[in-house]
């Protein structure tokens, strides 16, 4: 049965720690899913799925005022031989097959974006280089639509890389074919002001593998959407997030996984830093047990350190069980502080603050860097995290 | 030869919106080589002196003086003070996940040394000492003090301070909560450092039984929050048998 666990460790702090109020799956939403906009009302800031965001700083992707510009972003693929890199017009009957948006805003990308890119990997290949997918910022306004598909037995690492600064919805559809395994890696590594809001949709076949990790570090406003659902028994779903929320970031990660499918498996582990001054992170994890999902196990968790006084976390594990028949369901939220015993007895021990405070934050997120398993990229983030450790020091 | 000196301490702390004088004066002179005991009851201050000396934040230090080797200790932050030689095994050692045990023992040791270790004699080094405190190999790759038992505390602690050969190690009721087993590897342990006759002791304790494998030199009372006796090894005979009801008593604790 359920598990709902949490612990604030350490004394208080500024920020608040909230946990699993009395809302579920099925509540949470004030509008059915749909592809089309007009079928979403604007937020007010009230609703379930918006309570956490704050609206004005979505530059008016929410209410139908931004407008695309051309000089929104410059996508760039980097493929190995063996894949196609397809850019294709909305009527594409490829798109939109791993789910349907579920908010304002994904409605408002799907509806406007006028080309998606489409990157498939053909039945039994497997790459041993990774596919790289640059999402590059140029400061205007834009919409976008990616396609990521592994028929059977394909195996493949997809990087989506974000950087820049930009006003951007954008969804992504990862579509695993039988026995596929896909690890993607999508990093938001954006400039100060940019503003992401997104929905990624993974349909995981039969006895596939998706395997995906969410890195968030930069913009002003940060709102991604994974989800996850079974087209086939025996899949395997493993969601990993981090983010580095700094003063005046909101980051928020709102997660479903649907197991909809007899006999899968999800796992899910995110783990956030904050620090300074209004730093908002936000953690919605739903996982939904279907009745007919028997022989389902899932576990998720999120942890979060709070760095300094100021910031502040919203974590809400959320999950619903319509059947008994399952091997497995758990959940768990802590959300503590980098506290002065920790520090005092690192210090006790020769150990400068700077370095002490280094330690703590790169334990934290090793366990999770240290799964991605793209070299370059484990090392960009550990670098990362030094940057920002480095600011909150200065 | 390393000489810490306690002079008039003085030491308060807020609690309950009121500032409480803890320490009211203690005078203490510990040598390279020589091992003092603390002896006091609950709430005399013995704890607040430890974590005084090692620089906890929480305690304000209000008069008297610290010196070690001259050098005022109470100028430098916690770390200075450890890389000075100040080393202090806690009672309640601090749970610091995501970081490893060898991961902990080789940034401190680096820091307390002033280079990183050479690895292949480093590595030896700690096995060989985890192994003389019956410390299983896997314990290094756990995190620290992460789901410890009582006793694997505090043989983390003096792993540490066989490791970082201090010039004065304080060692808070470091037998509080063993059993004789434990009590006896750990004061072995203890009793290794001591021989190196390079370190300074200071033993603080409610209980007489450690005295049993820590053999002491001087034994001091201590009761509201300064030493009001001291002497040899025959003083803790005499707490053995008659209890610290005498110094409660005459109004001197708090």
């Amino acid at each position: 049965m359920a598990e709902a666990q949490n612990y604030p460790v350490g004394s208080t702090t500024a920020g608040q720690i909230a946990v699993a109020a009395e809302s579920t799956v099925a509540t949470r939403m004030s509008a059915p899913p749909s592809f089309d906009v007009a079928d979403f009302p604007v937020p007010h800031g009230r609703e379930e799925e918006w309570r956490f965001t704050p609206l004005e700083r979505l530059r008016g992707l929410h209410d139908g005022t931004a407008v695309a510009t051309g000089d929104g972003v410059k996508v760039d693929v980097q493929a190995p031989e063996g894949v196609t890199v397809e850019t294709v017009g909305r009527d594409d009957a490829r798109i939109g097959r791993a789910g349907t948006p579920v908010d304002r805003v994904a409605a408002q990308a799907y509806s406007s974006f006028e080309k998606a890119g489409v990157v498939t990997v053909p039945k039994e290949t497997v790459l041993t280089e990774p596919i790289r997918i640059a999402v590059h910022g140029e400061g205007g306004v834009a919409y976008g639509h990616q396609v990521i598909e592994l028929e059977a037995f394909a195996e493949a690492v997809v990087v989506i890389d974000h950087t820049g600064d930009a006003v951007l919805a954008a969804n992504v559809d990862y579509v695993l074919g039988d026995g596929a395994k896909l690890t993607v890696v999508s990093v938001q590594d954006w400039d100060d002001k940019a503003v992401h809001v997104g929905q990624h949709n993974a349909l995981i076949g039969r006895d596939a593998t998706f395997k995906s990790f969410v890195v968030t570090f930069g913009g002003d406003l940060v709102r991604l959407h994974p989800r996850v659902a079974y087209a086939g028994t025996g899949g395997e779903a493993e969601l990993f997030g981090l983010y580095f929320t700094d003063s005046g970031q909101h980051q928020e990660h709102r997660l479903l996984v649907d197991h909809n499918t007899p006999h899968c498996k999800s796992n899910v582990m995110y783990k956030g830093a904050l620090q300074g001054e209004s730093a908002h992170a936000v953690w919605i994890g739903d996982v939904l047990i279907e009745a007919k999902a028997e022989g389902t196990d899932t576990y998720e968790m999120n942890r979060n350190l709070v760095l300094t006084d100021g910031a502040r976390v919203d974590s809400v594990p959320n999950l619903e069980i319509e059947t008994g028949e399952i091997v497995g369901a758990g959940h768990a939220s802590a959300t503590g502080r980098f506290d002065d015993e920790q520090l005092f007895y690192l210090m006790a021990r020769g150990i400068p603050e700077h370095e002490a405070r280094r330690l703590v934050v790169r334990g934290f997120f090793a366990e999770l860097v240290q799964q991605i398993g793209v070299a370059d990229i484990e090392e960009r983030l550990l670098a990362k995290i030094e940057e920002e450790l480095e600011a909150s020091v200065a | 030869m390393a000489t810490l000196e306690i002079r008039d301490l003085h030491v308060t702390v807020e609690a309950d919106n009121a500032t409480k004088e803890i320490l009211k004066g203690v005078d203490l002179t510990v040598k390279q080589g020589e091992t003092h005991a603390i002896m006091g009851p609950n709430g005399s201050g013995k704890s607040t002196l430890a974590y005084s000396l090692a620089g906890h934040p929480k305690y304000t230090i209000t008069g008297g003086t610290v010196t070690l080797d001259g050098e005022d200790v109470l100028e430098m932050s916690v770390d200075e003070r450890a890389r000075a030689g100040l080393f202090l095994a806690m009672q309640y050692p601090v749970e610091v996940p995501g970081v490893s045990v060898s991961n902990f023992l080789r940034t401190s040791a680096t820091a307390i040394r002033g280079e990183a270790p050479k690895l292949r004699t480093w590595v030896k080094e700690v096995k060989e000492t985890m192994e003389r405190l019956n410390m299983d190999p896997s314990f290094a790759e756990r995190n620290v003090n992460e789901g410890f038992s009582g006793g694997e505390k505090k043989r983390h602690e003096i792993l540490q301070l066989e490791l970082l050969k201090p010039k004065v190690a304080i060692l808070d009721e470091t037998d509080s909560g063993l059993d004789v087993d434990a009590l006896r590897i750990v004061s072995e342990g203890v009793n290794r450092v001591r021989e190196t006759g390079e370190v300074g002791t200071l033993l603080i304790t409610h209980y007489t039984r450690i005295l049993r494998y820590i053999k002491p030199d001087h034994v001091h009372v201590f009761a509201g929050g300064r030493i009001v006796e001291s002497g040899g090894p025959e003083l803790a005979d005499k707490l053995e048998n008659e209890g610290y009801e005498a110094y409660v008593k005459g109004g001197a604790s708090a």
